[in-house]
């Protein structure tokens, strides 16, 4: 709103430096009027400079003679120009000019080129709207001088790369899990992060590259959640929303009942025409309902590992869930159990030991 | 909200520039006196809305709006105070909106002191500058518009062109902008008096002042750029003949032409059609200047806009006009009445000798400069695989320019001694003689003292003192009481009378003095030493009959650099004369390294020196230079402009009377 006052403003001073003259009655100024009065200043600095005893006499004279010779030339000069007339309609058309030919050129062409909306942003008030945060922003200027300086140090791109993304500078981020991956080695941790910031710099499309290494991740961890997530995506924006629906109601499967993403993948189910998994539909309930529904989901889990322990996933899932609940030693009988379960299945085993020491509950 | 404030100034004077070029033109075709007079207040409008545009690009820099991408490209936030400005003219988008600022500034300037002015030569002149403010407006708006925005805005920006944070370059651009575009007042001015159809003494004593303005900027401009040059790319030349260089060199010649033949014209009402030609060739150098930097089909330190819309904008602004202001004096010119003639030995004959030399020593320069260019672009349009490259240096300029020059050099003194109207050679001759022999004395003594050097420097040294000892001449003779210098109580006479002599003499006198300093300046490089080594820490080198020691080589944090440093200390004989700290500097945002020189002044000398390369043992490469004297080359153009000013100082109106006494009482009506 301020905008659009100063910018009328300063029109209107534009189109003034036009009317205002205009508006004037036309001067009774004689064409030749500066020009004898410039030589009439030549007669009276001779005659100062001969006083001053700068000019001899004769000298004087002389100069005297050709000042005045000019003078009366530039007075028939004058005389021979008729006064300055000034028509009407010239005034007119003028005024045309200034009220409407100003403003009809200057802010169609504004509009164009400028962005009247977008405020100034100062570096000065920016760091105060990132809650006071002024100190972030000088120790990320000193990160990227550093890196500019050391580009190989992958340690540094691996630091900088989630702060790119907090920020919203996908395209930084990309950059930064990128080298950190070449730098550091890949492990699907970071091709999962390079990958979730290739989607975020295509603004949320799941790009062939973004794909490919999505891909080198899950060849890597087959179980991560978040590149399977994007894959699933992938699938979505393609079209195939059978693969689509069967990807996500797999990762509710695989997820910790009311881990928070269970929500978010129902609905994306619910809006591709699927069903999501039972999991997925204690996350409809109530607070209160559902940690009794999920209470009673992982009962059921439990009973049926009792009757069948030859389900790796099963027994992950069954820890994993006592330690969301905060029973960690119904998570440690779990473990136990489950270890006990597959003895004939090292694999497996391996992955619970592993999934233990995570939880810090193992130890046996 | 400043940003986009500043922009829509922008547009706005876009608008009144048209304005300008339109109304107050066809004021003077219909003798519309209203229609005129709008070109007084539409002039004064556009400078400020030019002005806030302005302002609002460095309120952007200053703190740090990386919303616009120009300050994003330039710019860092760890940038100290004075480059963050400085930055705003560092880069295309910027420098031309100071290129449009001096321009619309000037012609408010002409607007506000316009008051004693024919009013139809003021239009006109305000009228012609309108329309080229108009053509750099939309330049700007349509191919380098530093207002555009960016959002998101990122946290910090890509910096500053190491080469360019220096304090050299917070002044260098805006002094050669005031020169090549003052000059677009004396374009004006031709341009107004070709469509009003008449120019005469009047026209004259209007053009002169902003001539002076606009060559005392150019020549302190180009002095500080070579300064510039000298001690940030390291190899301690001060000339290199650089197409950029010359850009700036052939408006300063054409445009001390310019301002000799308007001191005919003022006096004599004399050379009318030739000092209107001048005045449109020396803008049109001036836009071909810009043409060469900006376009960026040279290929040096200065083009660092490269692309090639911009160069065909340029271009067609160029031909519209220099094509559209000659066109208009082939059709006008031979309508001006022609002034009065005059004898070949005469203070305005030797004016247009003068400006004959000027004029092919420009011509030398344009043909040097943009041969290659020209060969290239026709070479490579006939044989796009395999176009003609060839570079034309200081060779070529060294066989051309010098022998123009020095010819003009010796005969300026006989010039600034003439009378107008009549003048007597002989007498010239004989008031010069102790001038002559003086110089000449020089030249032996020197030379006698320097046996076994190179000869070309103490014939130089003779050449400047000829030119300051016989400017000074010409005060003295003037000043000169009726019963000479040494008759009881006539000292005190002389010098009231060389006090009560025009400021104009002066200054005449003072800028060929100072032209006399440059030549010393530059003669005395022939002594100049160089040498190229490595040393270690506590080794010792001669130089120029000083002693250079390297103490140590130590890292060291600018603001937003690291360098390294070599410490060097100079000794004559035992006696410490200073310390040298020449360092490689990189800089953190482009990553990119410098040479810093280190300069120690000795006496109006100079010891230069330069780091090569740094090893890992702790030696160093070094250039070392001794450059004696050097000093005087730029402090030469500084007593030049001196002298423009006090020239400018003086605002009387001029006549030329001949002059029917005796010779040396001689006091012509300047």
């Amino acid at each position: 709103m301020v905008v659009t006052i100063v910018l009328a403003l300063l029109t209107g001073a534009a189109a003034l430096a036009v009317l205002l003259p205009l508006a004037r009655r036309p001067a009774a100024h004689a064409a030749g009027d500066a020009d004898t009065g410039f030589y009439a200043a030549q007669l009276a600095e001779i005659d100062r400079d001969a006083a001053r005893g700068l000019l001899a006499a004769d000298e004087a004279e002389v100069a005297r003679v050709e000042a005045a010779r000019r003078l009366l030339a530039a007075e028939r000069r004058a005389a021979a120009v008729s006064a300055d007339a000034s028509a009407t309609w010239r005034r007119r058309v003028a005024a045309l000019v200034a009220l409407v030919g100003i403003p009809l050129l200057s802010v169609p062409l504004y509009y164009t080129l400028g962005q009247p909306s977008l405020p100034d942003q100062p570096l000065a008030s920016r760091s105060q709207e990132s809650k006071g945060n002024l100190d972030f922003d000088q120790a990320m200027a000193r990160i990227e001088s550093h890196l500019s300086a050391n580009p190989e140090d992958g340690r540094g791109w691996e630091v900088v790369a989630p702060l790119y993304m907090s920020m919203g500078r996908y395209d930084d981020g990309v950059r930064a899990w990128a080298s950190a991956n070449r730098l550091l080695g890949e492990t699907p941790a970071r091709l999962d992060n390079w990958g979730e910031a290739l989607v975020a710099a295509a603004d949320g499309l799941v790009t062939a590259e973004a794909r490919a290494v999505l891909d080198r991740a899950l060849k890597a961890d087959p179980t991560s959640v978040k590149s399977r997530f994007y894959r699933a995506l992938g699938a979505e924006q393609d079209g195939d929303s059978k693969a689509a629906i069967e990807a996500y109601s797999k990762i509710i499967e695989d997820v910790p009942p009311g881990s928070p993403v269970v929500k978010s993948l129902a609905e994306r189910i619910t809006k591709l025409g699927g069903t999501p998994p039972a999991a997925a539909q204690v996350a409809a309930l109530p607070p209160k309902d559902q940690m009794d529904a999920i209470k009673g989901m992982v009962e059921g889990l439990a009973a049926r590992l009792a009757q069948d322990g030859s389900d790796v996933e099963g027994w992950l899932r069954l820890v994993r869930s006592y330690a969301v609940l905060n029973e960690p030693d119904k998570a440690k009988d779990a473990l136990q159990r489950g270890t006990t379960a597959l003895a004939d299945n090292p694999d497996g085993r391996a992955r619970l030991e592993a999934l233990g020491r995570d939880l810090k509950i193992g130890g046996s | 909200m400043i940003v986009e404030v500043g922009h829509y100034a922008l547009v706005l004077a876009f608008a009144l520039s048209l304005v300008l070029s339109v109304i107050p033109i066809w004021g003077v075709v219909a003798r519309d006196g209203v229609l005129m007079g709008t070109a007084r207040p539409v002039a004064l409008v556009m400078a400020a809305l030019v002005a806030v545009s302005f302002v609002a690009l460095t309120a952007a820099y200053v703190t740090s709006d990386f919303s616009v991408v120009n300050v994003v490209q330039n710019s860092h936030s760890a940038k100290p105070l004075v480059y963050k400005i400085s930055g705003v003219w560092s880069n295309h988008e910027g420098s031309m909106l100071l290129w449009v600022l001096i321009l619309a500034v000037f012609a408010a300037a002409v607007a506000v002191r316009g008051s004693g002015m024919p009013q139809r030569l003021l239009a006109g002149v305000l009228g012609a500058q309108g329309a080229v403010a108009a053509a750099f407006l939309a330049f700007i708006l349509v191919t380098s518009n530093p207002f555009a925005r960016l959002s998101p805005a990122p946290f910090e920006g890509q910096g500053l062109n190491p080469l360019l944070q220096d304090p050299g370059l917070a002044i260098h651009p805006p002094l050669l902008y005031l020169g090549y575009v003052g000059f677009s007042i004396a374009f004006s001015f031709a341009v107004g008096a070709l469509i009003e159809g008449r120019i005469d003494a009047v026209w004259a004593r209007f053009v002169r002042p902003w001539t002076l303005v606009a060559w005392i900027f150019l020549t302190l401009g180009i002095s500080m750029g070579s300064y510039w040059a000298y001690y940030e790319l390291g190899w301690g030349g001060w000339w290199f003949w650089d197409p950029v260089e010359n850009a700036s060199l052939m408006p300063w010649l054409a445009g001390t032409a310019l301002l000799h033949s308007t001191v005919v014209m003022e006096k004599r009402d004399a050379l009318k059609v030739w000092t209107i030609l001048l005045s449109i060739l020396t803008f049109s150098l001036s836009l071909i200047g810009t043409f060469l930097v900006r376009s960026g089909v040279l290929t040096s330190v200065h083009a660092f806009a490269t692309d090639p819309t911009r160069g065909t904008f340029i271009l067609a602004i160029l031909i519209i006009f220099i094509g559209g202001s000659l066109a208009l004096f082939a059709w006008r010119a031979p309508m001006l009445r022609q002034g009065g003639i005059f004898a070949p030995v005469s203070r305005e004959g030797a004016l247009v000798l003068n400006n004959l030399f000027l004029a092919a020593s420009c011509a030398t320069v344009f043909v040097g400069t943009l041969y290659p260019l020209a060969l290239e672009a026709v070479t490579g349009w006939l044989d796009p695989a395999n176009p003609a490259k060839i570079s034309v240096g200081a060779p070529f300029f060294n066989l051309t320019f010098l022998p123009l020059a020095i010819p003009l050099l010796l005969a300026v003194p006989f010039g600034q001694s003439l009378a107008w109207k009549r003048g007597d050679l002989l007498g010239v001759a004989q008031r010069l003689v102790t001038a002559g022999v003086l110089a000449v004395l020089v030249t032996v003594a020197v030379l006698a003292v320097t046996w076994g050097g190179p000869v070309a420097a103490p014939l130089g040294i003779g050449l400047g003192a000829w030119l300051i000892l016989g400017s000074l001449t010409e005060i003295v003779t003037r000043s000169r009481p009726a019963g000479g210098f040494f008759a009881s109580g006539n000292l005190g006479k002389a010098l009231s009378r060389a006090a009560g002599l025009p400021r104009s003499a002066w200054g005449t006198a003072l800028a060929h003095a100072g032209i006399g300093l440059t030549v010393i300046g530059i003669a005395a490089t022939a002594w100049g030493v160089e040498r190229i080594v490595t040393m270690k820490p506590g080794e010792t080198v001669d130089l120029g009959g000083y002693q250079v020691r390297l103490d140590g080589v130590a890292p060291r944090n600018g603001p937003d650099y690291r360098e390294t440093v070599a410490r060097l200390v100079v000794l004559d004989g035992s006696k410490v004369l200073g310390t040298l700290e020449p360092g490689k500097r990189i800089f953190a945002a482009r990553n990119m390294p410098t040479s810093e020189a280190g300069l120690l002044t000795v006496g109006l000398g100079q010891v230069y020196a330069s780091v090569a390369e740094i090893e890992s043992d702790g030696r160093a490469g070094l250039r070392l230079y001794w450059k004696p004297l050097v000093l005087l080359i730029w402090l030469g153009s500084v007593v030049m402009a001196l002298g423009g000013g006090l020239s400018l100082l003086d605002r009387r109106v001029r006549l030329g009377a001949p002059v029917r006494s005796r010779a040396p009482a001689a006091v012509p009506a300047e």
